[in-house]
């Protein structure tokens, strides 16, 4: 590595030195509950439409909070949190508007 | 604050856009394309599911315990391998080895646990056809002609279930690598043989157990032309590629696993 990327990975590594491990095992308690939240709604027979979007809420919260302390994306300047996340999130849209359509169809026709 | 104070560091190279080294962008922009990959595959199953008729829900309560097990296995691999980037950055060697081997533990128990749930689904006869017959056994009498007449459940559930096994197997590959550098091929190469002639031959594990020795070869390779010791930039690249497979599973356990679930 050069001296820049060096001095670029010392600065990282003392941005990380000021975390405390707490913060950590509150994420990950967080990620355990809201686990055991879906499992126990597995067992509630709920209405699938229902249960698919309380899921994925849920998904997405877990996501975030993987992505912003674990990935230390949180503590990213500002650039790289938004040119990665839009980047992303954009390509996942795209997949969506090719896929939402004929999901919709089939929901609302049926299974042919 | 980061930005203004990136600028004072000299180089010959323009300050860095993303004000992070260019390991951890490589790996980030390596994590974006992936995310596609899995996005299109969990889009494919979820297409699969809603479109066809008779869709089967094999997951029974011993299921999902298994996969529950499986989840917090990986959740608390994701919080050893912080440990483990906690620790190098703050020069602390032993532990650092120390979590990452607690990481890799997580992550192979996870490993044995989906192995398991695979073994079990095949014995029901839920199976690709270019999976080997098990021989002399009576296939679960809700899964008869499930294979024959819908086939997208097994192949979205293997091929999406299998690719994140091999991106959790890779992951275990590279934070030995990092944890263990040369002492870990012939850890690499004993894991093979246990898991090559450890299965029976008519196991996709038999089979899929080559990709640690293809790993093992590699890393062979990669050690022997660059041998060096791995600091806290490469745990941290490496434990982002981790927390990467562990949020992938956190996709794959409701959309597949709960909500194919047959509590009764």
């Amino acid at each position: 590595m050069d001296t820049f990327q060096q001095a670029l990975a010392e600065q990282v590594a003392e941005q990380h030195r000021h975390h405390g491990k707490a913060l950590f095992f509150y994420v990950w308690g967080a990620l355990l509950v809201m686990t055991a939240i879906e499992v126990y709604l597995t067992y509630q027979h709920m209405q699938p439409v229902k249960m698919l979007t309380i899921l994925l809420g849920l998904s997405f919260i877990k996501a975030a909070l993987i992505i912003g302390y674990f990935m230390h994306l949180k503590y990213e300047v500002s650039r790289m949190k938004w040119l990665t996340m839009c980047s992303v999130v954009a390509c996942l849209i795209l997949m969506t508007i090719f896929f939402f359509p004929d999901a919709r169809r089939i929901l609302e026709l049926g299974v042919k | 604050m980061a930005d203004s104070a990136l600028q004072n560091i000299p180089s010959v190279y323009e300050p860095s856009l993303f004000g992070t080294y260019s390991k951890k962008i490589g790996m980030w922009l390596f994590l974006l394309s992936d995310t596609l990959t899995f996005g299109a595959l969990l889009y494919a199953y979820s297409y699969g599911r809603i479109s066809t008729g008779g869709w089967p829900t094999p997951f029974h309560s011993e299921s999902i315990i298994n996969a529950t097990i499986m989840t917090a296995f990986l959740l608390t691999s994701s919080l050893t391998m912080v440990l483990a980037v906690r620790a190098s950055v703050h020069r602390d060697a032993k532990m650092q080895t120390l979590w990452l081997l607690a990481t890799m533990l997580c992550g192979t128990g996870f490993i044995v646990l989906h192995g398991r749930e695979w073994s079990n689904l095949i014995a029901e006869g839920l199976s690709l056809p270019m999976f080997p017959k098990v021989p002399h056994h009576q296939v679960a009498a809700e899964f008869v002609n499930v294979s024959k007449t819908v086939p997208q459940f097994a192949a979205t559930f293997f091929g999406l279930t299998g690719m994140h096994m091999l991106h959790v197997t890779l992951g275990v590959i590279y934070l030995g690598v990092v944890a263990l550098r040369r002492k870990f091929i012939p850890i690499l190469l004993v894991l093979w043989l246990v898991a090559w002639l450890g299965t029976p031959a008519y196991s996709p594990f038999h089979y899929g157990a080559h990709v640690l020795l293809i790993a093992a070869v590699v890393c062979g390779i990669i050690l022997w032309l660059k041998p060096k010791v791995y600091d806290s930039s490469d745990v941290e690249v490496a434990g982002l590629y981790w927390h990467f497979v562990d949020l992938v599973w956190m996709f794959i356990f409701p959309l597949v696993y709960l909500m194919s679930a047959k509590i009764l």
